[in-house]
């Protein structure tokens, strides 16, 4: 008889027979599962703590079977900063979305990153409110309905949609910062290995790291799952484009 | 190992909580409590702390959230307008049963009010830190000295019951320096002591199945069950009142004061006493619970009149006085407040005007 090998099996970072509750076409439950195991891999799940934001984010509360603390909206940069000197050698990674990282925690967001504190963030930037029903977000795209946007939105009156990637790697101490998706297989290892690599920066006390996930939302973009990645590829990659702000790790000469 | 120091008020409460374990600090500069997170910034590395100039208010109490929901001692203060900010995360604290400390130095308020001292913070402290109508332990000192030991004490009742606890001063007691006894040192033995009761609730990581969680919010029933816990832990506080009373046995005129109110009126009360008034004061030194039963438990056949005196207009601590009496003798009111100052020479004037309308 030949021997089988176990090639891959579900992370243990999620509760076993746990199902997520987000919903169809939504890469929030890819993530967790991509988290878990990057965490898995480094042999870091009984010392990994979540600090939770708040919208879809916090469904996943339910799920992970590491540490958690949920933080109040936009908050997470300021808790994670209090957990992460009170026990230094815990494994902390924020959890957030556009709206908790980008508009209501966007003090919290470049204090922490500025500071350079040595814990990860992961920004699933979607272009809207999701738990809330579909309100423009700080990265909405130009022209995007939403539901306070209902003409899409218009920079005269809302202004641009904002790169927070681009904008951290403005400041001097952020250590990793990196744009992936989940939208295609290829992706999503690519994401994993960009929170494999976020992670293994803190462990070694490098100090900040982003990894920024540029998502589909297809329940409040209106569009069925397959239609959100053709949006995805077509206009939030156009937006937001993918790749490498800054690796400390692999400084050019 | 008592050590006995001439100190100033801030001073003294940030040194009191390194004493009592403290080893992380998180603050926003206002006035008239900077020298608190100054001194940290000093002091904590030296102990193996952390000290973070916070970004903002809402920041520095979330840091404190997130210190304190790693099982270790950590503090915050602020001062009146700052801690309107702080409501966020003290209610958060109060959801999720994680036992904070922070100091208000009050300030003159509403609004940005004024930097000098003042008593204006008193129902915000005592009935609504924040959304959701939790309770917390507040404790008022009246000196340096009682600043220091309720700062040192105050990480004990917290911890006891899983929940905030706040020491309400004010910019006298902040500014002016006194003699203290300061409590010893806490071992690491025994603060890892403290921490390895709530091992198991830290959220530092834990063995896959041992999850721990630090929830300020629930789903379905479980909010409501986390409310009704707290409301039968708030029902055990009544052995935690504690009250001054002084000069009480004969009073027929009794102040009600507490802080740096306190203060002025034990002198006012010493000069009423040398012209043959009898004048006495309850001063509440646990402002949350309150002592309801010392003003409850008069000799109404006695006592003629009631002076509550405060450094807020209008009046706050007079709700709680009024409660407890209810109507029983007249209340009368002796106020200042948007930083401005009670003297003695007001206090026993105003005293005076009342007491020759009921004696």
């Amino acid at each position: 008889m030949a021997e089988e090998k176990k090639v891959y099996t579900r992370t243990k970072g999620i509760i076993e027979g746990a199902v997520s509750g987000f919903c169809p076409g939504c890469m929030h439950s890819t993530i967790h599962k991509i988290i878990g195991e990057a965490a898995e891999e480094l042999g870091q799940l009984d010392n990994l703590v979540r600090v939770e934001g708040v919208g879809c984010c916090g469904l996943g509360q339910f799920y992970v079977t590491c540490d958690e603390t949920i933080a109040a909206h936009g908050r997470a940069g300021a808790v994670a900063t209090g957990i992460k000197r009170s026990s230094p050698n815990s494994l902390v990674y924020t959890y957030q979305g556009d709206g908790d990282l980008a508009a209501i925690g966007l003090a919290e967001t470049l204090s922490a990153a500025n500071r350079g504190e040595n814990f990860t963030v992961i920004f699933v930037n979607n272009g809207i409110y999701g738990m809330t029903g579909g309100q423009m977000a700080p990265t909405t795209l130009v022209g995007m309905k939403s539901t306070t946007t209902p003409g899409g939105r218009d920079p005269q009156e809302h202004g641009y949609p904002m790169h927070m990637s681009e904008i951290i790697n403005q400041l001097t101490a952020p250590y990793y910062i990196e744009r992936v998706s989940c939208d295609t297989p290829q992706n999503v290892i690519k994401a994993r290995n960009a929170i494999k690599k976020a992670f293994k920066y803190q462990l070694e006390g490098k100090g900040y790291s982003i990894v920024e996930i540029v998502t589909s939302c297809p329940t409040n973009w209106g569009l069925d799952p397959l239609k959100s990645l053709d949006f995805l590829r077509e206009k939030m990659f156009a937006e937001y484009p993918l790749g490498v702000f800054r690796d400390g790790g692999e400084k050019k000469q | 190992m008592a050590e006995r120091v001439f100190m100033k008020g801030t001073e003294a409460i940030a040194e009191a909580a390194v004493r009592a374990g403290c080893r992380f600090f998180a603050g926003y500069p206002i006035t008239p409590q900077n020298e608190i997170p100054e001194y940290m910034a000093r002091r904590l590395p030296e102990v193996g702390g952390s000290f973070v100039q916070g970004e903002s208010e809402v920041a520095s109490v979330n840091m404190l959230y997130g210190a304190a929901s790693t099982g270790i001692r950590a503090m915050s203060s602020s001062s009146s307008c700052g801690i309107s900010l702080y409501s966020e995360g003290v209610s958060y604290c109060a959801s999720a049963r994680i036992p904070m400390v922070y100091v208000n130095v009050q300030r003159g308020g509403p609004g940005i009010g004024a930097i000098q001292p003042a008593q204006q913070d008193y129902l915000q402290a005592t009935k609504a830190s924040g959304n959701g109508g939790f309770r917390m332990i507040v404790l008022a000192p009246d000196s340096v000295q009682e600043c220091v030991d309720m700062v040192y004490e105050a990480y004990d009742l917290a911890e006891r019951d899983q929940n905030p606890v706040l020491v309400l001063t004010d910019g006298v007691m902040g500014t002016m320096m006194e003699p203290v006894v300061l409590p010893p040192m806490k071992t690491d033995e025994e603060l890892a002591a403290c921490r390895a009761k709530f091992a198991d609730r830290a959220i530092v990581g834990h063995p896959l199945g041992q999850q721990a969680y630090c929830r300020p919010g629930s789903v379905g029933d479980g909010q409501e069950k986390v409310n009704i816990e707290a409301a039968a832990m708030y029902e055990t506080w009544d052995k935690d009142i504690r009250v001054e009373e002084y000069m009480m046995d004969d009073a027929e005129i009794v102040f009600a004061a507490y802080g740096i109110s306190a203060r002025i009126s034990r002198a006012v009360i010493r000069q009423l006493r040398a012209e043959g008034i009898k004048a006495g004061m309850i001063r509440p030194i646990t402002l949350s619970p309150f002592p309801y039963d010392s003003f409850r438990n008069l000799d109404f056949d006695r006592v003629k009149g009631i002076i509550d005196v405060e450094m807020s207009i209008p009046a706050q601590m007079r709700w709680d006085v009024d409660y407890a009496v209810q109507g029983r003798c007249p209340v009368h009111e002796v106020l200042r407040s948007g930083g401005q100052l009670l003297t003695n020479d007001q206090v026993l004037k105003g005293a005076k005007e009342f007491i020759k309308e009921v004696l």
